[in-house]
């Protein structure tokens, strides 16, 4: 039989038996929706989380320090000592660094600890220079507020739960002044020895006084999450300030004690240097690269491999979990075919005294079958995007009540779409095999005698 | 031994043995029959004599246990299922005591299904729909469903599905079987008129003897699944 007769054939059978196949194709369609609504979760918080880590600088940053001595390894980068013959992380290496392929910016971190006065009240807290990029790189996306106006507006963004501390109502406190206490290097007469962030004077001494400075600054914005908290991001600041703000402080940092005392031929020289990539998957190139260079290198990317093989897992598992409705489902589409044999006895005896062919029959039952698969597939792709949504809707009418930013848990990518569907298809095909060759190798002659 | 010119169809020796338990049922046994082209033979006998089954055995529905049959050069028990399903599409026109139309269709849809099998292409089957129809003079109720006809009408309309492919070998079981003797008639002309118009071979079960002496051109007689006699009427 000719493809459009069997289609129209299987078309009116499933109609007239059209609540037993609309009640399949629903168990159809609830088995996918199922599928596509626990992969689309994975999907989604695998989305949501690599977006968040790679948002977050970890992952398409490469920290560079000297490099240290074996016996140190173990301590941070900050507190091991350089080894012998190492090359200075100066101003030479940053621009060597800069001229890498797929090399985005390079940076040094300035991070001070403060006094903010606000309101009359003072709070201690880590102040950080944050890079104009950042804007660009989706790190302060959900941000209430704005990002700083320029590179050197005197501005800032505080973590969430540092406004929390200033007001009880942190939203209000966009657009207020604070006053931020710290400490300014001043340099002393010549000597040796010198570090970046401070003047050409005090580069060549090595040697500073500190004097108590103010700041007013503006809060532009207020960030639910810290952006690149941890080891080489902006630190553990919870007061954010542009970096070039940050610079012209000249603020006293941790580290300035043990650099003022550390030879280093003259010539400023940074603790770390943060080397940020095009993309986390370029990292590994960068990395060696400056490894070869002559310097120690930190990057997570052990790390984002391990996310990757979790998630996978994990996929996996949701998949297998989301299958169960699927399997249940084509024990229905059996059980329909099945009954469809027992009715239609007498009319695939007919068919086959009119000449249809044991092949006839059995396209036709799968047909059927994959009608229904289809049907159940995008159905239940539809009941899965709609589930999706609506668990997205409530998820982030709680975080709203939290006063966290909304996200979007699930995702249900083009490929989701055609696998799903194309798995529905499969599922009820391998489902018609048993009713389609069981109904093909009926006798024609007892089927006519079937009432 | 195959058929050869004049002769439609031809049963060798044919048997066709069921075996329920230990006992074994011969419903055809050792039946040798040869069906001339344009021949209209009356297979008649009892309830049980084996008539039916010898029909459809050499209709290709039902496979022999035992002996050949001959149709178009071939023997149809050796023949693979998808070629007797051709043999049953192409060569052979089948009618059924009970009608056996599809409910859930028109009578249009019911007479066009032969052609759908046979992969007719889609434009010339209005038109052999339509020239079956009219040969049995239904042109009128394409639309009607079979339970909006009567049985007469019901077995005109199985008269033009199984003409539709246009067949050489029409095969009737108990044609009349399910009508009342006035219909019954009515349907007896409609297939001589068939055999005699078209040149059309048929082979007819009846239990009826004069309807098979009055429309047939030979009577094979069954009894227990033997042939008992075989002729030309008197």
């Amino acid at each position: 039989m000719k493809a459009g007769d069997l289609g129209e054939l299987a078309l009116r059978n499933l109609r007239e038996a059209v609540l037993r196949s609309s009640l399949t194709t629903l168990g159809v369609a609830v088995g996918v929706a199922s599928l596509v609504a626990w992969l689309s979760l994975g999907i989604g918080l695998q989305a949501l989380a690599t977006k968040r880590l790679s948002n977050s600088g970890l992952f398409d940053t490469v920290i560079v320090t000297q490099r240290r001595n074996p016996q140190s390894m173990r301590r941070p980068p900050a507190e091991s000592s350089p080894a012998k013959n190492a090359r200075p992380l100066d101003d030479d290496a940053k621009k060597e660094f800069e001229r890498l392929p797929n090399v985005v910016e390079v940076y040094s971190q300035i991070r001070f600890p403060t006094e903010v006065r606000y309101d009359g009240t003072p709070y201690s807290t880590i102040v950080a220079g944050v890079p104009a990029s950042a804007r660009g790189n989706g790190s302060f996306d959900g941000i209430q507020g704005s990002f700083f106006s320029n590179s050197n507006a005197d501005e800032a963004i505080l973590q969430i739960e540092f406004a929390k501390d200033l007001s009880t109502q942190p939203s209000n406190l966009i657009g207020k002044d604070l006053v931020v206490r710290y400490v300014e290097r001043q340099a002393l007469p010549p000597q040796a020895g010198g570090r970046p962030g401070g003047t050409k004077a005090d580069a060549d001494t090595g040697g500073f006084s500190i004097v108590p400075r103010e700041k007013r600054l503006r809060i532009v914005g207020i960030v639910e999450t810290e952006p690149a908290a941890g080891f080489g991001g902006f630190g553990s600041g919870r007061l954010l300030i542009p970096l070039e703000v940050a610079s012209s402080l000249r603020a006293a940092q941790v580290n300035d004690l043990r650099d003022a005392v550390r030879a280093t031929n003259g010539k400023p020289v940074y603790t770390s240097l943060t080397v940020r990539a095009k993309s986390a998957s370029l990292v590994q190139g960068i990395e060696t690269a400056i490894k070869n260079m002559g310097f120690g290198t930190f990057s997570l990317q052990d790390a984002t491999k391990s996310l990757e093989v979790f998630f996978r897992i994990f996929d996996m598992l949701l998949f297998i979990f989301g299958s169960l409705a699927l399997a249940v489902a084509t024990l229905g589409i059996i059980n329909t075919l099945v009954m469809a044999i027992l009715e239609r006895r007498r009319e695939i005896g007919i068919l086959k005294a009119l000449g249809a062919a044991d092949r006839d029959v059995k396209q036709l039952f799968f047909v059927e079958a994959s009608v229904m698969g289809f049907l159940g597939g995008v159905l239940g792709v539809g009941f899965g995007w709609l589930v999706g949504r609506a668990v997205t809707l409530g998820i982030n009418l709680y975080l709203k009540r939290q006063s966290l930013p909304s996200t979007d848990v699930f995702s249900v990518p083009w490929w989701l779409v055609l696998l799903a569907i194309l798995l529905a298809v499969l599922v009820s095909l391998v489902a018609g095999l048993y009713p389609a060759s069981r109904a093909a190798k009926l006798n024609p002659v007892e089927a006519l005698r079937y009432e | 031994m195959t058929t050869g010119d004049g002769v439609a169809v031809r049963a060798e020796r044919v048997s066709k043995h069921y075996e329920m338990g230990a006992a074994v049922i011969r419903a055809v046994d050792d039946v040798t029959l040869e069906i001339r082209t344009g021949e209209f033979v009356a297979l008649l006998g009892s309830s049980g004599s084996g008539k039916s089954t010898l029909l459809n055995l050499m209709a290709g529905l039902d496979r022999p246990t035992g002996g050949a049959i001959f149709a178009n050069g071939k023997n149809l028990s050796e023949m693979r299922s998808i070629e007797l399903a051709r043999y049953r599409s192409r060569t052979v026109g089948m009618v059924f005591q009970s009608f056996n139309l599809l409910p859930r269709m028109t009578l249009e849809e019911n007479v066009e299904l032969p052609l759908r099998l046979a992969e007719v292409d889609r434009p010339e089957r209005g038109a052999r729909v339509q020239e079956a129809l009219e040969r049995v003079r239904l042109e009128k109720r394409l639309s009607h469903r079979p339970s909006e006809l009567s049985g007469g009408e019901q077995q005109r309309g199985a008269l033009a599905r199984a003409l539709v492919n246009r067949p050489t070998l029409l095969f009737a079981d108990e044609p009349t079987g399910n009508l009342d003797s006035a219909t019954g008639e009515s349907i007896m002309l409609l297939l001589k008129e068939i055999q005699q118009k078209l040149g059309m071979t048929i082979v007819m079960v009846t239990h009826e003897r004069p309807l098979a002496e009055r429309f047939a051109d030979r009577i094979a007689a069954l009894a227990d699944g033997k042939l008992l006699t075989d002729g030309v009427k008197s």
